[in-house]
Parts: C-alpha cells; sequence; structure tokens
C-alpha cells in the first residue's frame, strides 16, 4: 500500500549502479498503521488451532519453493551475491526454514514439557542486507510458529524479496495483520523498536547497532534477541588435511563477498606449515571469479553499497598504513557497480584494526601461532564471539579446542554450514538468543 | 561470677576467597550496633578480576564436581541453621527461608551433570555433518539479591549460576546484609575455589551502576532491583551486550541455570 508518509526511496543494482524500483519510506503513522495491524491479528493468530497455524507456515514454505526463480534472480539484482549463492543457499535455506518451524507450531508442549508455552505478542523484526531473504526466514518463522504476529523491516539496501515475501503470505491467504512487512532506513527501524505495542524485538545486524537497540528497549520490559558482528578466527593445525582446510578459508571470507557475521575473518595458521598453505591459499585466490552476479560461474559479486564499499577501502587503507602485507589477484573488475578484489594480508598482528574489526567484506587476515593454547588465547582475543573454524585430524583436539573456543557456532574441518535445526547465534558482544533448532523458539514464547 | 562476655564477629565482604574489609575503610549500620562494610566500586572491581580470573578452571570443573561443591554448601548452611534463623529474626518464617535457601542448593546441585542432557541437541542437519548444541556458562555474573528475603534470594540467584559454571559477583540486601556475609562463611567451607563466589555489602546506588556498565560482566541476575534499577542497569548492559535477567519469580527452575548459559553449536563432517 501507499505510504502515508508519502515519502518513497530508490532501491539499486549494486553491480551496475541501476535503479531496480523505488520504494515506501515508512514513518511514525507507517509503523502505527503496522504495529496496529499486527496487535489486532495477535489474539486471533495466537488463538489458532497450532495446527492450523502450522498448515500456513508449511504453504509458506512450498510457495517460497515454487518461487524459488524468481526470488534468487530478486535477491541477486538487489543486493550484488552471486546467482549460484542465491539459487543454491539463500532461497533453499529460506524455505527449509519455514517447512522446520512449520512442523513446531502444533509441538511446543512437546519441546517444553511443563513449561507452558505461550506467545509472547507482536514482534517487531529488523534484519540486515547481507542474506535478506534467509534472515527474513529466521526471524519470521520461529515467531509465527509460536503464536505471535511480526512486523519486519527489512535493509534499506536490499528491500525487495521482503515485498515478494509479502505477495506469498497473500498467496497463502495467510490472516490479514499476521506478518507486515515495512520498509526504510534507520529511522524506521527506530521507530519500530520502540512501538509501545512492540512486545518482542529481534534484530540482526552490526553490533553498533545492536547496542543502540539494546539501550532504546532497556527499562521497557520488552523480549530482545540481537545476532550482532563477528570477527571470527579460523584455525589450521599443521596436521590439518590442507586442501581441504583451502577450500574451507576461502568459502569462509570470500562466501557473500565476505558479508556474513560469521566470516572466518581471521586466520590463525600454525607456523611449520603457514608458508606452505598462504602459497596455496594464494593460488586458489587467484582462480575466483569476480563479476556479473547473474552469471552462474561467477564467485565473488558485487559489494552491496558504496558505503560499504568505502568502509572496505578504508579498512584495507589502515591494514597497508599498520605494516600488514596485502596480496590481491590480478582480477579484471566492472567498470560500473560497487567491486572489491579478494584480500589477503599477511604479517598481521592483533593490534591491527584489520584483525581487531569487523570489516564485512572479502579481506582476510592471517596471524600464526604456535601451540593450540596460543591458538585459543588469539581466538578468544576479541569482544565477539560468534563463530570459529578448527582444522585438524587429531579428534581429542577438535574437542579440546571446541570447549574453550568462545564462540555460539564452531565448525570443525568445514566453515559456513547452515541448517534450520541447527542453533546459531554469538557469545560476548555478538549477542543473545539463539536462530534455528529447539533453541530457536526460546525467544519467541514465554515459558514458565 | 562476672557475665560471659561474648567474643563479638566483624562482618566482612567476602572477595577472592578472603574476608576483607572495604578498601575504601567505610562502613554502614543498617543493624543496631553492627558495623557492616561498605563496599565501594574499587571492591566491585576487585570482585570482578577475582571472579575472572577463577572462572577457567571452574567453568572447567566436572559437571559432578560442581554439584557435589554445591551440595557441600547446603551441608554446611544445614549446619548453621539456628545462627541464621537469628539473624534472619528469628521465629517461623526465618526457619522457612532458611529450608528453602538449603532446598534450592540441594536442588541446583543437582542439576549440574543433568542440565546438558535436558538443554542440549543433536541436531539432524540435512547433509553428512554431526552437529549437537550444548549449554556453556557465559561467564562473571552479577547478581543483585532481594532486599527480602534477604538469605534466599541471594541463594535462589547465586545457586543456579555457579550450577551453571558461572563464576559470581553477589551484592547482598541492603538493609538485611548479615545473612549474605554469614552466607559467604558457608561458601567459604564448601571447597568453591577462590574468587568463584564473591559477596559484596553496601549501597546498592553505589554499587549497581558499576556492576550493570563493566566491561568484563557478562550477564547480571537482576532478580532484586526495582523497576527504575533494572531500567538503569540494562541501558548500562548495552555497552558489552551483557543479558540482564529479571523475571525470576521465585520458582526454582532450569529456566534460572539456562538463563545465564551460552549455547554453543558444532559441526563435523561424516566421513571416511
Amino acid at each position: 500500500m501507499e505510504p502515508r508518509s508519502g515519502r518513497w526511496f530508490p532501491t539499486i543494482n549494486p553491480a551496475t549502479e541501476e535503479q531496480l524500483s523505488e520504494v515506501s519510506e515508512a514513518l511514525k503513522a507507517d509503523v502505527d498503521r503496522a504495529v496496529t495491524a499486527a496487535a489486532s491479528a495477535q489474539e486471533s493468530w495466537g488463538r489458532l488451532k497450532p495446527s492450523r497455524r502450522a498448515r500456513y507456515i508449511f504453504r509458506i514454505s512450498r510457495l517460497l519453493q515454487e518461487r524459488s526463480r524468481e526470488l534468487a534472480v530478486v535477491e541477486s539484482l538487489d543486493g550484488g551475491k552471486p546467482i549460484k549463492e542465491s539459487r543454491d543457499v539463500d532461497i533453499p535455506l529460506a524455505a527449509a526454514h519455514f517447512f522446520y518451524y512449520a512442523g513446531w507450531a502444533d509441538k511446543l508442549e512437546w519441546a517444553f514439557p511443563n513449561r507452558r508455552p505461550r506467545p509472547v505478542g507482536v514482534c517487531g523484526q529488523v534484519i540486515p542486507w547481507n542474506f535478506p531473504l534467509l534472515m527474513l526466514a529466521w526471524k519470521i518463522a520461529p515467531a509465527l510458529a509460536a503464536g505471535n504476529t511480526v512486523v519486519l523491516k527489512p535493509a534499506e539496501t536490499t528491500p525487495l524479496s521482503a515485498l515478494l515475501f509479502a505477495e506469498i503470505c497473500q498467496q497463502a491467504d495467510l490472516p490479514p495483520g499476521v506478518v507486515n512487512i515495512i520498509t526504510g532506513a534507520g529511522k524506521t527501524g527506530s521507530l519500530l523498536v520502540s512501538h509501545p505495542d512492540v512486545k518482542k524485538v529481534a534484530f540482526t545486524g552490526s553490533t553498533e547497532v545492536g547496542k543502540l537497540i539494546q539501550k532504546a528497549v532497556a527499562g521497557t520490559g520488552k523480549h530482545l534477541s540481537l545476532e550482532l558482528g563477528g570477527k571470527a578466527a579460523n584455525i589450521v593445525f599443521d596436521d590439518a588435511p590442507l586442501d581441504q582446510a583451502v577450500e574451507g578459508i576461502i568459502n569462509g571470507i570470500f562466501f557473500n563477498q565476505g558479508h556474513v557475521c560469521c566470516a572466518g575473518s581471521r586466520l590463525l595458521v600454525q607456523e611449520s606449515v603457514a608458508e606452505l598453505l598462504l602459497a596455496k591459499l594464494r593460488d586458489r585466490v587467484d582462480t575466483l571469479r569476480v563479476g556479473d552476479p547473474l552469471d552462474k560461474n561467477t564467485d565473488v559479486g558485487a559489494i552491496n553499497s558504496r558505503a560499504q564499499l568505502e568502509k572496505i577501502q578504508g579498512l584495507v587503507e589502515s591494514g597497508l598504513e599498520e605494516g600488514a602485507e596485502i596480496y590481491q589477484p590480478p582480477c579484471e573488475l566492472p567498470a560500473k557497480g560497487f567491486w572489491f578484489r579478494p584480500t589477503i594480508f599477511t604479517n598481521v598482528s592483533q593490534s591491527h584494526r584489520i584483525a581487531r574489526e569487523e570489516i564485512f567484506g572479502p579481506v582476510l587476515s592471517v596471524l600464526t601461532f604456535r601451540t593450540p593454547a596460543e591458538a585459543v588465547e588469539k581466538a578468544n582475543n576479541t569482544p565477539y564471539g560468534l563463530s570459529a573454524g578448527v582444522w585438524t585430524e587429531k579428534g581429542s583436539r577438535i574437542l579440546w579446542m571446541t570447549e574453550r573456543l568462545r564462540a555460539g557456532v564452531v565448525w570443525a574441518n568445514t566453515y559456513n554450514r547452515f541448517d534450520p535445526t541447527s542453533p546459531f547465534g554469538g557469545y560476548k558482544e555478538s549477542g543473545f538468543g539463539r536462530e534455528g533448532g529447539l533453541h530457536g523458539l526460546l525467544p519467541y514464547l514465554g515459558l514458565n | 561470677m562476672a557475665p560471659r562476655l561474648d567474643v563479638r564477629k566483624t562482618y566482612k565482604l567476602f572477595v577472592n576467597g578472603e574476608f576483607v574489609r572495604s578498601e575504601s575503610g567505610r562502613a554502614y549500620r543498617p543493624v543496631a550496633g553492627v558495623n557492616v562494610p561498605r563496599a565501594s566500586r574499587k571492591d566491585l572491581r576487585d570482585a570482578v578480576r577475582a571472579a575472572r580470573t577463577a572462572f577457567d578452571g571452574w567453568a572447567g570443573r566436572t559437571a559432578t564436581n560442581r554439584g557435589q561443591i554445591l551440595y557441600r554448601a547446603a551441608e554446611m548452611l544445614d549446619g548453621r541453621r539456628l545462627q541464621f534463623i537469628q539473624e534472619l529474626g528469628g521465629g517461623k518464617p526465618a526457619g522457612r527461608e532458611v529450608d528453602a535457601a538449603v532446598e534450592a542448593l540441594v536442588w541446583y546441585a543437582g542439576w549440574t551433570d543433568k542440565l546438558a542432557q535436558v538443554a542440549g541437541t543433536v541436531n539432524p542437519v540435512a547433509g553428512p555433518y554431526f552437529n549437537f548444541t550444548i549449554p556453556e556458562p557465559t561467564g562473571v555474573v552479577g547478581v543483585v539479591a532481594t532486599e527480602t528475603p534477604a538469605l534466599l534470594g541471594l541463594v535462589r540467584g547465586i545457586a543456579p549460576a555457579l550450577a551453571g559454571g558461572n563464576v559470581v559477583v553477589a551484592l547482598a540486601s541492603e538493609s538485611r546484609p548479615l545473612p549474605a556475609l554469614t552466607l559467604a562463611e558457608v561458601l567459604a567451607t564448601s571447597d568453591f575455589p577462590p574468587g568463584v563466589v564473591n559477596v559484596l555489602t553496601g549501597q546498592r546506588k553505589e554499587l549497581l551502576p558499576w556492576l550493570g556498565a563493566h566491561m568484563d560482566v557478562n550477564a547480571i541476575d537482576a532478580a532484586g532491583c526495582t523497576a527504575e534499577e533494572l531500567a538503569a542497569a540494562q541501558e548500562a548492559a548495552a555497552g558489552n551486550v551483557k543479558r540482564v535477567v529479571a523475571h525470576r519469580n521465585g520458582e526454582l527452575s532450569p529456566s534460572a541455570i539456562t538463563d545465564l548459559m551460552e549455547m554453543k553449536t558444532v559441526w563435523h563432517p561424516i566421513g571416511t
């Protein structure tokens, strides 16, 4: 519908800088309208026979599968991610997420025996631009299964797949008001999370904004879950299967242009294999195809926005100034659009900004270590705690490392795997609450 | 014969396994004739540092061992039942409060080696991976005890935090601090390593802002906070994204433990 604010903003294709569409900017009157719609739908949706709730969510999952190609293309056009990722990862996982949580809707009493699970009420959800539809699924699927209604705001640079999703909700005959999508930037998000009728706030995005939201919610009694930034260590021991590890490192940092909160952005290599591993890594980076997101052979697509590109450039400059050594493959970049070469920094020390700050781009910082204890020390030396990777053939060492790494997800001899049944979320300043799995229901339920 | 002159107790803070006066040298007298240490911001920081240092060791103990130590605390508390009843003002309600505190310690002691089986999961992911989720302690937990019940409120805060493998800095009831400091003597004789649990007394308005804002505190159990204190603590907590738990109604519940825990998910490929 038309925004009451009467305001619109453009959304562009970051690979060409061409405008794709104009999207309405929701301001106070529009946020009010959406939250009121959700609040009036809450009672009947929360009381609906759980098996009927489940059926609506199953329908949504099926519709996502049926319209998967269309969604994948929109996702790649609006966000710049390679079509092979949106086609093979984002959309199938989003559909699977709805399918998984649909089945929970009428089994909550079995999930939490003796705890009398009940909905928390209207959920205000704000999601980032790196996995637009998948993050929407992570937010909306468990909220609906638990009997809540939602108002969701996609990121201002990637609003289109969420608007298609709204159409899918109509196609599923979901009762009006159960799912509401509003578009806009930070101001819209701030109006949403501070709306008095929103009972639960869920946010995925930067730690900086997460802290602002936590402050805004303080003292209101609202439920809150946060999935924030990361600076994950990907740790390679000298006995690791190196060729597999190289694939994992590449996937860990260059998947989705490094626009991944759990990206393996700090590579910790055991000194004795550092030289060999880095040679293999450079060879592999040379083969990455950077370019048109809609080409199915593309490995690394466009940077999501000019602002993000400038942030990456700024941090890479700081890396050079602080004395790290840079390696970039000699690949051609398109003349228009936002692009950044896959980048590997060596000779990085823990105090460098590129080793401490989340870059959220295709930039890997390499550090070395000698002993397992030193690896743990360095890996944990960050305010973040979202994810970590461990590569070694020694089982006991994997478990020893896993126990000590202060991170919510540990990938051992693999990286960047996701599944609807697998809880995801961080320690420390990476946030609290989990998404996915049985634990992913908890933020959306009141329990005795 | 001259009447017996009793040897009175000096009430002290419990920090890093030691009984100390406030470094500030200050005291207050919430109870007639008894000087109670009025902890300073520096005492609070010392307690957090002691707790952080003790964290790896305590979290690394086996769940069984943590359970045995919590159970030992129940034994020590039960053995001093009469002393606590007296400090709580005597009478049947005080007796019931001590009994409930003992029960809470025993109940949470029994959870330590069962929690992962109830709160953890093996996740059937769609691919050749073994995937599981286990609860882990979040780290340093600030416990703000209720004003009343002064003993039971404190025990219901620290027992679940410790059961989950966290380390604790507790702020005692401001108006009724004596049972908390005597509880520290119970904890000191229960085999908790130094620093695992620390008990401070003093003015909440002096201590709470620093606890809420401390960058090395991971979570706060704000059961004893007023609505205003809770809002202030939640706002300060945003500085390092610490979680603030505030909804306990006094019921014994495993979520009192898991609310102060992280969930860690581990993936490994399956192959030959």
